[in-house]
């Protein structure tokens, strides 16, 4: 499947770039995270504490355990700080 | 009932021309730049995810139309290079009595600290650093739940 992942604040600055199209097999968020991770070590650098990070599936917060099945979008970022 | 996210400043006054007409209480609180305690910040780098924003504030506002008797209800939030003392988001309830408002407001607040999709970097004379999520922030929200 193709996804439109994108990357937000210091984890987008960490990557190098806002957006990118990605071809995946990943089932679930984590395993997503899995297979970025293996890419280069930016990735592996940007999801090293995912304590440190948020994610939305289709502009909606899930977990990292969220299935990916029929998602467009998935993106990154650290906790937010609004207000 | 509205939920803006603009780039551009704002006029307090204008926004609240109108607003909540046939309310007893209006309750408005507006953010600000606030500057480092050294003095060092040259501005704040206000980032967003504009496809969630406008979903995420909007999902904020119903819920607490929701939970409180709102007549009226504003969120405005902005983005961009933002220098110490501007206006960076307000907001505005409107009920019959002021309990209502108060609470709407605050909980307006805590949920824009924590779930709306912005990212504060401040831009200083010593360098650039990212405004982290306190603990507090996500606390804060354990008392509506509850």
């Amino acid at each position: 499947m193709t996804l439109d992942v994108l990357y937000f604040a210091w984890i987008r600055e960490r990557i190098g770039e806002p957006r990118e199209t990605v071809d995946s097999n990943a089932a679930t968020v984590a395993d997503l995270i899995d297979e970025l991770k293996q890419r280069e070590d930016r990735y592996a650098l940007a999801f090293s504490d995912l304590r440190a990070v948020r994610v939305a599936v289709d502009q909606t917060l899930v977990d990292f355990h969220a299935p990916l099945a029929g998602a467009r979008e998935v993106a990154f970022f650290p906790p937010m700080t609004g207000g | 009932m509205a939920v803006k996210v603009q780039a551009e400043n704002f006029d307090l006054a204008a926004e609240l021309a109108g607003f909540g007409q046939g309310a007893g209480a209006v309750v408005t609180f507006t953010g600000l730049v606030r500057d480092t305690d050294e003095g060092t910040l040259d501005h704040m780098l206000i980032e967003h995810y504009p496809a969630m924003t406008q979903k995420a504030l909007g999902d904020i506002e119903t819920q607490a139309r929701t939970r409180w008797a709102l007549t009226d209800c504003l969120i405005l939030h902005r983005f961009g290079a933002l220098k110490p003392g501007a206006q960076i988001m307000m907001v505005a309830t409107a009920s019959a009595h002021r309990a209502d408002a108060f609470a709407a407001a605050e909980f307006l607040m805590d949920y824009l600290k924590s779930r709306a999709p912005f990212w504060k970097k401040e831009v200083g004379t010593k360098g650039e650093v990212w405004v982290a999520a306190k603990d507090s922030d996500e606390t804060a929200l354990d008392r509506w739940t509850k």
